[in-house]
């Protein structure tokens, strides 16, 4: 499924015309975009929630040269898919 | 942020009501659950890709007792945020 055919399918499901449809899934991804990069966490009961991992910097390889390099520490979006999501999806 | 948070957010950029606005929500929320469940891959352009992927069984250890357990194949969801998403963190 890609971002067209979920605003499609919500459109079905709802009375919302496509363009409306178009503005709800953007702003919900807008919204856990910007929650993170703001250094907040988005938890969504019986989904998962969405938070800010650190990673350390670390020596890492240039697979072409095989040279060593730093790669520096960073933050990256990380998701945790909640109980309700796990079980549906191991069933 | 909560679901709260975002149902407003969403009622505040359309001419419906919070009611309405919480029915939508839900609804995006649970037609993804419906896609994963079915395995199926969802990628939203600009923010990251869902998956559903096979774990195979493995022996594990209760951090607790020390007990080795072995831990039964299963399937998990995984997200691999996008570029896009990834470099607003930075």
């Amino acid at each position: 499924m890609t971002k067209a055919d979920l605003i499609l399918e919500i459109a079905k499901q709802t009375s919302l015309t496509k363009k409306e449809s178009e503005t709800v899934i953007k702003t919900v991804f807008e919204s856990i975009n910007n929650a993170l990069s703001s250094g907040d966490k988005v938890e969504l009961r019986g989904f998962g929630s969405f938070r800010v991992r650190d990673r350390k910097s670390r020596q890492g390889r240039n697979p072409k040269t095989g040279d060593t390099v730093n790669v520096p520490a960073k933050r990256v979006p990380f998701f945790k898919a909640g109980k309700e999501l796990r079980s549906l999806v191991d069933n | 942020m909560t679901k709260e948070d975002l149902i407003k957010n969403v009622w505040e950029e359309l001419d419906i009501t919070n009611k309405e606005a919480r029915q939508i929500v839900e609804n995006v929320f649970d037609t993804m659950k419906n896609v994963l469940a079915k395995g199926e891959q969802i990628e939203i352009r600009g923010f990251g890709k869902f998956s559903v992927r096979d774990k195979n069984k493995r022996t594990g250890r209760n951090p607790r007792t020390g007990e080795e357990a072995e831990i039964s194949a299963r399937k998990v969801v995984t997200f691999k945020p996008s570029k896009i998403f990834k470099n607003m963190l930075k």
